[in-house]
């Protein structure tokens, strides 16, 4: 069997599969099941991108998630009334000024050594200036936020359209991309995994945190849809079934062009002479470099590029649910999905990533009412056996999908550790 | 005075528990990598499932009304560690041996034990939901230690719980006992010649089978001994050392991978780090400084580092510093 044949058999028991949960949890629901999917299949792209391309270890993309989340609410939330007014917009001016003021220090601070500071004194002298940088900020940021978390609640959004939204959080995780990865990319392999994940948990805690920015944990929402929603549509006049279908079906329809848009240009870009040298990066960097490649900066390049899908992935994810949550991002569900995602489809091929990363979304959200099926039954049995019934069947079926993942993880590495539809490495013969 | 016993009692104490608790994990996670050259992350939830392992024994000694003069926890510890230590060994027989065999890199191992930590942390969700759970609710109180410090002038008593005494001595018998066995015992030198140099190890003789079968032994142990003193000082929940397994981490690599003294440095420097970052100095300058500075200087009522919201930041912050300034740790670390 050629792997198109492969490939092609397994994107039909995909549709079959959606078809039978069509009719299982119904329309409306499979809609927004393949709504959320499309958004992650955007995600997971970035990862192959970054992985399957150029061989690196993001495990931080919970934070570009919440990066293009953030954005989108920015950008597309209702301005606010209230904050514009007020003093708000100055005292949070001071804080910026104190931030580039201490920025600046420590440049200044880092080119010591031209007036001949040298060694330790410099380190001393750089470490004093992120000191009075921290507290010059610190001084300025903290009643600037207790203003306008008292007065306005939050700085409220700009009112644009979702769409320059998402395409602002593409460009501010891309921004983020360049400091983290010029900070952390010359650290190989397991450390570049580790500190990645360090790293997007700082950018956890500061959007959980920033009340004044984000809201925190007291949410944004209604976020807007860039198609009509179902709320709108019903005051055309269309009944409340078939407006859950119109509405979720152009979303459905953006995203897919989109993805579409998406993957053409990467798999162009994969076939190109770009991806060739990527793949021999990924493959052998020392030898890459001695044939005069920049290696550092060309994974810069590629991690920026993936990291900015994730941005467009994450803020797209948030504006399909109309909310923003810091609170509700968690390592598993945006990181290590992710990653099964992308090795359960096949690193390095996108049809394999896309079709990964429908089939693992559905298997991860289903098996909750599956579990839940289950337990039912199982209780039931036990109830007739005189045992008794199993206790709080609801919340713990909700777990097994966290378990389920593990096992798919666990059996794809060992019976089909290149993914369902591996990388085809092409031989000149 | 009592600014001193203030800072004791918040810092010092504090300081204490957390490192030790980043200590016991961070040496199973340095041994981990030093033998097997992958970064274990199931390793916290390892921690979590020793814990659960340690109360349903202590539930079965409350159960018939057996109290013993030291906390259940630590009665049970013994058993629970050896419980735990035959689960890493069957992780590994079952998950990691094979991918192994078939010379999987170490990342697909990395990747495999996010599947661990999946399994683990669903398993033990579906056993015990997500509730919170406690050793001390089942007619065992939590002594709390004053010790009086009027015979050097202060007012207020230094104060720790039992379990926290308790926890720093097991501590410290147990860097003690992993000290001997590294540098006395023939299986000790054996797992530190295979950290660095396994192909040398190999050659000249060492069983290296069984020197993984040690390493994930002490590694499962140390991690349950971690998990139920933690539980112990704090309460038990089914996410308990999943949010302390990236802290953990960090204090493995400031250590530098591999170096099993590294770690306990490296746990320690991060459990004070953290709890001296959200320490508010304020409490500490103003009575000392109220008559000696002008007035013009008012020393504001919040003079912490960092919020404390951010306290588990302190460490990746730190984290992220080490791996800039001394990429393989502060013990220069293995490398994959």
């Amino acid at each position: 069997m050629s792997s198109l044949q492969r490939a092609g058999l397994l994107y039909l028991g995909l549709v079959v599969f959606i078809v039978f949960v069509g009719f299982w949890q119904g329309p409306a629901n499979v809609s927004l099941l393949l709504l959320q999917g499309a958004a992650f299949a955007l995600v997971a792209l970035g990862l192959n991108i970054q992985f399957g391309y150029g061989g690196l270890f993001n495990f931080g993309i919970l934070g570009f998630l919440m990066i293009g989340g953030a954005a989108v609410t920015f950008a597309s939330y209702p301005v606010s009334k209230t904050f514009w007014v007020g003093d708000g917009p100055m005292l949070l001016l001071r804080a910026f000024i104190a931030f580039a003021a201490g920025y600046a220090l420590v440049w200044a601070a880092r080119r010591s050594d031209r007036i001949g500071i040298r060694g330790g004194w410099k380190t001393a002298l750089v470490l004093l200036c992120w000191f009075i940088g921290y507290v010059l900020y610190r001084s300025q940021i903290d009643p600037a936020a207790a203003y306008v978390e008292q007065h306005d609640g939050f700085v409220g959004g700009l009112g644009l359209h979702p769409v320059i939204g998402w395409i602002f959080g593409g460009i501010l995780s891309a921004v983020v991309a360049r400091v983290i990865g010029k900070i952390a990319l010359g650290l190989r392999t397991d450390y570049l995994a580790i500190a990645t994940i360090g790293i997007s948990e700082i950018i956890r805690a500061l959007i959980k945190n920033m009340d004044w920015l984000t809201r925190g944990t007291l949410t944004v929402s209604p976020i807007p849809w860039p198609t009509p929603t179902t709320v709108e549509l019903q005051k055309t006049g269309v009944d409340i079934a078939s407006s859950f279908l119109y509405a979720r079906g152009m979303y459905l329809l953006v995203l897919v062009v989109i993805i579409a848009v998406v993957i053409f240009l990467v798999q162009r870009a994969y076939r190109g002479p770009w991806g060739r040298m990527m793949r021999a990066i990924r493959d052998n960097h020392i030898a890459a470099n001695s044939m005069g490649k920049n290696v550092v900066s060309r994974q810069l390049e590629i991690f920026i590029l993936g990291s900015a899908l994730m941005g467009v992935g994450g803020a797209i994810l948030v504006s399909i649910l109309q909310i923003f949550d810091p609170g509700s991002y968690q390592p598993i569900n945006h990181t290590f999905l992710l990653w099964v995602m992308v090795i359960v489809g096949g690193a390095g091929n996108n049809w394999g990533v896309l079709l990964g990363s429908l089939f693992i979304y559905l298997i991860w959200v289903l098996s909750a009412p599956l579990s839940q099926a289950l337990f039912y039954t199982v209780s039931d049995w036990s109830t007739q056996l005189g045992w008794g019934a199993i206790p709080e069947i609801d919340s713990r079926a909700l777990q097994m999908r966290v378990f389920v993942l593990g096992i798919v993880i666990s059996l794809a590495l060992r019976y089909a550790p290149k993914g369902l539809i591996p990388e085809v490495v092409r031989r000149e013969k | 005075m009592d600014q001193l016993i203030f800072f004791i009692n918040k810092v010092l104490v504090a300081g204490t528990v957390l490192g030790s608790i980043y200590a016991l994990g961070a040496i199973g996670v340095t041994l981990i990598f030093g033998i097997l050259r992958f970064a274990h992350f199931a390793h916290g939830d390892m921690m979590t499932m020793g814990a659960f392992f340690a109360f349903l024994l202590a539930l079965v000694f409350y159960h018939y009304g057996i109290i013993f003069p030291i906390p259940m926890g630590f009665v049970v510890l013994p058993v629970a560690m050896a419980i735990t230590a035959a689960v890493a060994l069957g992780l590994d027989k079952t998950l990691y041996a094979p991918l192994r065999r078939r010379g999987a890199k170490p990342v697909t191992l990395l990747i495999a034990s996010i599947g661990a930590t999946l399994m683990i942390q669903g398993l033990v969700r579906l056993f015990f939901g997500t509730g919170t759970y406690s050793f001390f609710d089942y007619g065992e109180t939590k002594t709390i230690l004053k010790f009086d410090m009027g015979w050097l002038g202060g007012t207020r008593p230094i104060t720790f719980t039992e379990p926290q005494l308790i926890m720093v001595i097991v501590t410290v018998i147990l860097i003690v006992a992993l000290n001997l066995f590294l540098t006395r015992t023939r299986l000790g030198k054996a797992m530190r010649a295979m950290s660095d140099n396994a192909d040398l190890a190999q050659v000249s003789g060492i069983n290296t089978q069984v020197v993984v079968r040690v390493t994930w032994i002490i590694a499962g142990a140390l991690a349950c001994a971690a998990g139920t003193m933690l539980s112990l000082d704090v309460s038990l929940k089914p996410d308990l050392a999943f949010n302390i397994v990236l802290p953990i981490f960090a204090a493995a690599i400031v250590g530098g991978l591999g170096q099993a003294y590294g770690a306990i440095a490296g746990g320690f420097l991060l459990g004070f780090a953290e709890t001296l970052g959200v320490f508010n100095w304020s409490t500490l300058f103003k009575p000392m400084l109220s008559g000696v500075l002008p007035d013009w200087i008012v020393i504001p009522n919040d003079l912490s580092l960092v919020p404390t919201e951010y306290k588990l930041t302190v460490s990746f912050v730190i984290l992220v510093m080490t791996l800039l300034w001394r990429p393989t740790g502060i013990f220069k670390g293995a490398s994959t």
